[in-house]
């Protein structure tokens, strides 16, 4: 009953109601809509995460932690197969070791043609990355050993190549005007954080790289080197084990810095989700600013609806209604009017999440919790901010209420 | 028996800083159940502050009032809100219907305060709006209503819970003399037949012919206190 009068009193006041509720509305749809991109946003990092391989550390040539000038990653190779070969042997920590060069080729088949990432690769390459095949296999090193000229393509590859009903198992291709039997097709990777298109790649073995396609400064020399640590925890391991050996095998003196780099692409995650989590606190401060507005509003109507509301509440306690009864209105109504507002809100949120993941491309993951959260605090906000004018109604004295002009 | 209102020695005094008002000055009296009663008296001779002090709206400074032999002098503000619900119905000058709330509903106000079923509620209010003339016109909201009619309502209310008083605030304050006749008619009807105690305020001898008891009060104190053989109310057509 309570109920129903007080949804009664709002509706006498719709434009009013309406315009109250609105900050909570903005409120609570703005903290949804931030909890839900700031949450897809991290899904999609975990996602790049685990499409580069799990527990990866990456080790490339060239000190990028040099005090002088000195060039990054890719300058000169200093980094060799012998070097990741002893990374497999010798340290514990780390399960699974793979490496290659690479070089930007043009890839012709018939008329078609696609430049495209040529990567020289070792055999172990697909487990360490934890990459798996579409079509066809991948080489063994029987291939690595006679270096054959097979090539296992990406999808983005495969997609140029080769149209539609097209097989490209079997196909010959040219990498670099050598020609290539294609064996296998990879499983779509998607991107890397950094916005690479890990799928526009054709992989052919270590040894058919170096000698027959793109050549080497020295043999033996690699462009990066994968490694996997054992578990997750074992990463800082795995990272000092290898920065020691390479250390020891490149006679690098105690003091000199380093020529090459480990990273830990972990970090690099982790790094970038902190940042996105930071923003999304941020964002989401904001909004629960809002939120606060938008009570202080529902408090403002509220007192107003009581001055203007007097003689009825005078009334009402002439006909025998306790304060409480009075208080439990006024509340109902505050309650009312932002859980109305939180369930608009709610609605509008999930919807502009939507929104800005067709629009803007961002990947948005509505979470269930914030969105009860979300609701739930509202209803608080309308018993905080309702409470004030609600219990000025119930303590006003019914004679003078009743007098009211 | 005791009588329904027992007043004894009843003071109301208004302190604002220096200035000290007595209101009520030692009042004295009886009504028993059944009578109807015209209080009388110019503004600010105290029948007002009297009357809500037996609406159980205002508590005494000191004295004695007792209502059906049970003192409530110094009841407490929920005390006083369940006797205001069970007990008083109140009829204002200005009606003070629930704006933009139906006549039905507004019937039903004291009910829902008293905790009577829902179902219940309807049936009783219709009944009620029934008892004042007003079937038919259980929808409609005040503003539709003519100042009679919403005085009818107004009555329907203070009725629905079948209290034992019915106090009433210059009811006929605001309306035309017809209008008069016909809540005057429904007064002296609803005593007649069902034993309400009536007590009601007005300034105009005409609409206190119509009681049997006239009390009337001057600077707080009753002045006279005089029994009558009242008028019998005829209205014209029914509206």
């Amino acid at each position: 009953m309570t109920l129903r009068a007080a949804l009664r009193a709002l509706r006498r006041n719709k434009l009013r109601s309406g315009l109250t509720t609105l900050g909570i509305v903005i409120g609570v749809a703005a903290v949804i809509a931030m909890v839900s991109i700031g949450r897809g946003a991290n899904y999609a990092v975990q996602k790049q995460i685990e499409s580069l391989g799990t527990n990866l550390l990456m080790v490339m040539p060239g000190a990028t932690t040099s005090s002088g000038a000195r060039s990054g990653w890719g300058g000169v190779s200093t980094l060799t197969v012998q070097d990741a070969q002893r990374i497999a042997e010798e340290s514990s920590a780390i399960d699974g070791v793979t490496w290659f060069k690479r070089a930007v080729a043009q890839a012709v088949y018939g008329e078609r043609n696609w430049s495209t990432s040529v990567q020289g690769v070792s055999p172990d390459y697909m487990t360490v990355r934890g990459w798996s095949m579409a079509q066809g296999e991948f080489f063994g090193q029987r291939d690595e050993d006679t270096a054959n000229r097979v090539t296992v393509l990406g999808r983005t590859v495969a997609d140029e190549l080769f149209g539609p009903g097209e097989d490209p198992i079997g196909a010959t291709i040219r990498l670099k005007d050598v020609p290539f039997r294609v064996i296998g097709v990879l499983q779509r990777k998607g991107q890397t954080m950094w916005g690479q298109d890990q799928d526009d790649v054709a992989l052919i073995p270590f040894s058919t790289a170096e000698r027959r396609v793109l050549g080497t400064e020295f043999l033996g020399a690699v462009d990066m080197i994968f490694a996997t640590a054992r578990s997750a925890a074992e990463i800082s391991v795995a990272e000092e084990q290898i920065t020691t050996l390479l250390r020891q095998r490149h006679r690098i003196q105690p003091g000199q810095d380093d020529d090459f780099t480990v990273r830990d692409l972990g970090e690099m995650a982790q790094a970038s989700q902190t940042a996105s989590r930071v923003m999304t606190s941020l964002l989401l401060a904001v909004a629960s600013i809002s939120l606060l507005v938008g009570g202080i509003g529902i408090m403002n109507i509220l007192l107003v609806s009581v001055t203007e509301r007097t003689r009825e509440i005078g009334v009402r306690m002439a006909v025998g209604a306790k304060g409480r009864h009075i208080l439990l209105q006024f509340l109902v109504e505050a309650i009312a009017l932002s859980l109305l507002g939180g369930l608009l809100g709610a609605a509008l949120g999930i919807g502009s999440a939507r929104l800005v993941s067709a629009l803007a491309g961002w990947p948005t993951l509505v979470s269930p919790g914030a969105v009860f959260g979300a609701v739930l605090f509202s209803a608080a906000v309308g018993v905080f901010f309702g409470f004030y004018p609600a219990r000025k109604a119930a303590s006003l004295d019914p004679i003078a209420a009743l007098r009211y002009e | 028996m005791a009588a329904l209102i027992e007043v004894r020695d009843l003071w109301k005094v208004y302190e604002q800083g220096d200035l000290r008002v007595e209101a009520l000055r030692g009042v004295t009296l009886e009504i028993e159940a059944g009578e109807s009663v015209a209080v009388m008296g110019a503004s600010g001779s105290g029948k007002s502050t009297f009357m809500n002090v037996l609406g159980c709206l205002d508590r005494p400074t000191s004295g004695s009032f007792r209502l059906g032999g049970r003192e409530i002098a110094n009841a407490s503000a929920d005390e006083r809100a369940e006797l205001r619900c069970r007990e008083i119905g109140f009829v204002f000058q200005s009606f003070n219907l629930i704006p933009r709330t139906s006549a039905l509903e507004n019937v039903e106000l004291p009910l829902v305060y008293a905790g009577v079923a829902a179902a219940e509620q309807a049936t009783r209010a219709n009944e009620a709006l029934r008892a004042v003339g007003l079937a038919g016109r259980e929808q409609h909201l005040p503003n539709q209503l003519s100042g009679g009619q919403q005085q009818r309502v107004a009555i329907a209310r203070a009725l629905v819970n079948q209290p034992r008083l019915i106090l009433a605030d210059e009811p006929t304050g605001n309306l035309d003399t017809r209008s008069s006749m016909e809540i005057l008619e429904i007064f002296q009807r609803l005593q007649r037949e069902s034993g309400l105690t009536l007590i009601v305020v007005t300034h105009e001898p005409d609409i206190a012919a119509h009681f049997a008891r006239v009390i009337t009060f001057r600077d707080g104190e009753v002045i006279s206190d005089t029994r009558q053989t009242p008028r019998v109310a005829v209205a014209g057509v029914r509206a």
